[in-house]
């Protein structure tokens, strides 16, 4: 048996005794996702064993290394993890922006002690992170970013407005692009970490078509950050939010993979009809749910392809561009199919046989899915200037 | 199995893709057709690939072949889409040889050293109709002494009259729509009462509507189980419609690589057109669906080489994703490309003809669409 088969056998020993029943039921609500954090209620206690048996593992984040709270494991290693909690159905035990997103920048540009503190309370889902990127007047158009970070010697005071900061109101600390410069556009903004609980912090809930409020506008008045939380070098901030980006890019892809079901269709069956010959009643529709499917097989052999080039560096380094216009695209396109196979049922939005209306609400989250993280238009922008080498773009 | 070539299958990738651009680039295949090149292909050039081991590489080692898989056959094979290389590839060296592998030793034995050696050609008689339904095989294949006697007709029938032996698949049980009771069979190109019309398709290359009237053969000609060539046919058309996806993903490729040069060229309103966003988009779009396509056609294979039941589905979900990236790409590059893409002194037009062909090969993206949603059962 070689190593690998052995490792495949280990871990299929080791979950099969320690994720409990619970947690190998499919996702329902959002509050099934464990997103960790200060003020994080488990749903259940089985949310909470699991958290830590797999914080004790490393497998939160098993690829990081064992000093930074992960499990060390190799590329082939992690995806046979992945494959093994899939083939049970486990849920992840832990989400969080800063497994996805900051962790990976954190790696790349620390500090050894930003590495050991800030990784290790991601790993064990201590401090729950967000985002400050967008600001009201700086959209696709990121890098016209005015909050700013006046110099005062061993620290810097913080003013200015982020806006579609994602659960803000949630979070503990915040990873902030910050203008140290206001002479130079590029290489005048630094990338700052501070605690949300800093006096001049506040976040005010931003409703949206769904009805949700997963962002937040977040006020910055004379917030203090002192000097030794910034991540990479002053004024560099671009190349850590750059670097970052990739990462969110390809974490939003991940939507396009959908809950893991293999097929759209057969979910739908039911609630669309069959005719006598067990297939759909509506031609079209089917006919449009297999050209999904085909889709999404597709794709997730691409995600697939994706994560295995990255990890043995032989993808373009701007494919989660790619990644993530192919992946939101999809996304959209599945819950439009989804609204269209459930009929006038998925149109409810309070009723308790709705489950106050998710399906409506999912959908219509979906449609900032090509917004959020750069646009679709700005990911073909990308992908034809760095990857198709198209003049001018 | 990462979805990536190994080290072994990039060299074959670069060999494959070195010995096609000077061997048989798209201007070797513009010279056929000038020509009226009545096989479509040049036998010299089918010896080549017998001389660079590329007609071996789903025989077995035991028969000196090289042994290899999927993944191998569709690295030449998104080469010969790249360059339009016309050659018997695709019909004897994959789809053929994938059913004579499921056949007895003496069938082996006589064909598989003329595959190795590049002078063996086969042709796959399965299509009755304009569509691809292969369980509606109606051609009767009724017992006649120690073998067979075999009726029916056939059509795209690919290089059928250039073929020593064409591998015919018919009936000799149940009714057309049964996946049971479907024989396949060698017949020889010289059989009487066989009758090979020969065709040329907008692509070019040659293709044959088949009769059979009467045509006997012998009981060694059936590959496989009598009645049980349903089992032989699936592997035969997974191997054709892998293939097919792998050539249309080159088809697709070269096309897209043709026409982002193009934009990085042609000068409109005093610019280059690639300047534009709107051309912009459309090229990234395209991009963003080859490699989509290309991972598809990556996992069927690595899929099928692994023996894997789940290869059947993702053989339909490659071939489906590749017909319509490949046909995006070429529409699209004829399209960019302006008048001159419209010009039959212009290459693009060629990869627009041959991804009509090769969609149409084996089932198109409806088809195996539709294939899909079956095995999901909706």
């Amino acid at each position: 048996m070689s190593d690998l088969d052995q490792f495949r056998t280990e871990v299929r020993a080791w979950l099969e005794e320690n994720c409990p029943a619970e947690m190998r039921e499919p996702v329902r609500g959002d509050d099934d996702v464990c997103w960790g954090g200060r003020n994080w209620q488990f749903k259940n206690e089985a949310q909470k064993l699991w958290l830590e048996r797999c914080v004790a593992k490393g497998y939160t984040v098993p690829d990081w290394p064992k000093p930074y709270g992960g499990a060390g494991l190799s590329a082939a290693e992690t995806k046979i993890l992945r494959q093994e909690m899939a083939r049970i159905g486990a849920r992840p035990p832990l989400s969080s922006f800063g497994i996805w997103m900051l962790g990976p920048a954190l790696l790349h540009f620390g500090t050894e002690e930003q590495k050991v503190h800030y990784l290790n309370q991601i790993a064990r889902g201590e401090i729950r992170w967000c985002q400050g990127y967008s600001e009201p007047g700086s959209g696709s158009d990121l890098v016209s970013l005015q909050t700013y970070g006046e110099d005062k010697g061993d620290h810097w005071v913080v003013n200015g407005q982020k806006i579609w900061t994602s659960y803000a109101d949630k979070c503990d600390w915040i990873f902030c692009l910050v203008r140290t410069d206001k002479t130079n556009k590029y290489q005048g903004i630094s990338f700052l970490l501070f605690d949300m609980e800093t006096p001049g912090v506040t976040t005010k809930p931003i409703k949206l078509i769904s009805g949700n409020s997963p962002f937040c506008e977040t006020f910055f008045d004379n917030v203090v950050v002192p000097k030794h939380q910034i991540v990479g070098e002053l004024n560099r901030g671009w190349d850590v939010a750059k670097y970052l980006l990739g990462h969110e890019r390809e974490m939003i892809s991940g939507g396009g993979l959908g809950d893991g079901a293999p097929s759209l269709g057969a979910q739908l069956k039911n609630s669309i009809g069959t005719n006598g010959l067990g297939q759909l009643d509506d031609g079209i529709l089917r006919a449009e749910l297999a050209q999904f499917d085909v889709d999404a097989l597709a794709f997730k052999a691409m995600a697939e392809r994706f994560g295995d080039e990255m990890k043995a560096g032989k993808g373009h380094p701007a494919q989660p561009n790619m990644m993530k216009y192919a992946g939101t695209e999809l996304n959209k396109r599945r819950h439009e199919l989804v609204m269209a196979g459930n009929g006038s049922d998925a149109l409810e939005w309070e009723s308790e046989a709705s489950k106050g209306g998710a399906k409506a609400r999912n959908w219509l989250r979906t449609k900032a899915n090509s917004i959020e993280g750069g646009t679709s238009e700005v990911m073909l922008n990308v992908i034809s200037k760095r990857i198709l080498d198209l003049p001018g773009a | 199995m990462p979805m990536f070539l190994n080290e072994d299958q990039a060299m074959l990738r670069d060999s494959a893709r070195e010995f096609l651009k000077t061997e048989a680039p798209v201007s070797h295949m513009r010279k056929l057709r000038d020509e009226g090149c009545k096989d479509g292909f040049r036998h010299a050039l089918w010896k080549q690939f017998g001389e660079m081991g590329f007609t071996g590489i789903l025989i077995g080692e035991d028969d000196g072949g090289l042994g290899l898989g999927h993944v191998e056959a569709g690295v030449v094979l998104e080469e010969i889409g790249r360059n339009l290389s016309p050659s018997p590839f695709l019909t004897t060296a994959v789809a053929g040889v994938s059913a004579l592998n499921h056949g007895g030793q003496h069938l082996k034995d006589k064909f598989f050293p003329g595959i190795l050696a590049g002078e063996t050609v086969l042709a796959l008689a399965i299509d009755e109709h304009a569509k691809h339904r292969p369980a509606q095989i109606a051609t009767k294949a009724e017992k006649s002494g120690n073998g067979f006697r075999l009726s029916g007709k056939k059509q795209f029938v690919v290089q059928g009259a250039s073929a020593d032996a064409l591998i015919v698949a018919a009936r000799t049980a149940g009714a057309p729509g049964e996946t049971d009771g479907i024989t396949l069979f060698v017949v020889d190109k010289d059989a009487a009462n066989l009758s090979i019309d020969n065709t040329r398709l907008v692509d070019s290359s040659m293709a044959a509507h088949v009769t059979l009237d009467g045509v006997e053969v012998d009981g060694d000609a059936v590959i496989g189980d009598v009645d049980n060539g349903w089992q032989v046919l699936s592997a035969l058309l997974k191997a054709g419609r892998a293939g097919s996806a792998a050539e249309l993903v080159g088809v697709g490729s070269g096309a897209m690589d043709m026409t982002v040069d193009y934009l990085k060229q042609r000068k409109q309103f005093g610019r280059l057109i690639g300047e534009f966003q709107a051309l912009q988009h459309r090229a990234a779009h395209l991009y963003s669906e080859m490699e989509i396509a290309r991972a598809a056609v990556l996992k069927a294979q690595q899929l099928l080489d692994e023996g894997q039941d789940s290869a059947d589905i993702f053989v339909s979900v490659a071939k489906a994703k590749a017909g319509r990236s490949a046909n995006l790409a070429v529409r699209e590059g004829v399209q960019m490309h302006g008048g001159i893409g419209m010009t039959d002194e212009y290459d693009i037009g060629f990869y627009m003809k041959r991804d009509r062909a090769l969609n149409e090969f084996m089932g198109d993206a409806n088809f195996h669409a539709g294939r899909v949603a079956e095995i999901f059962g909706y």
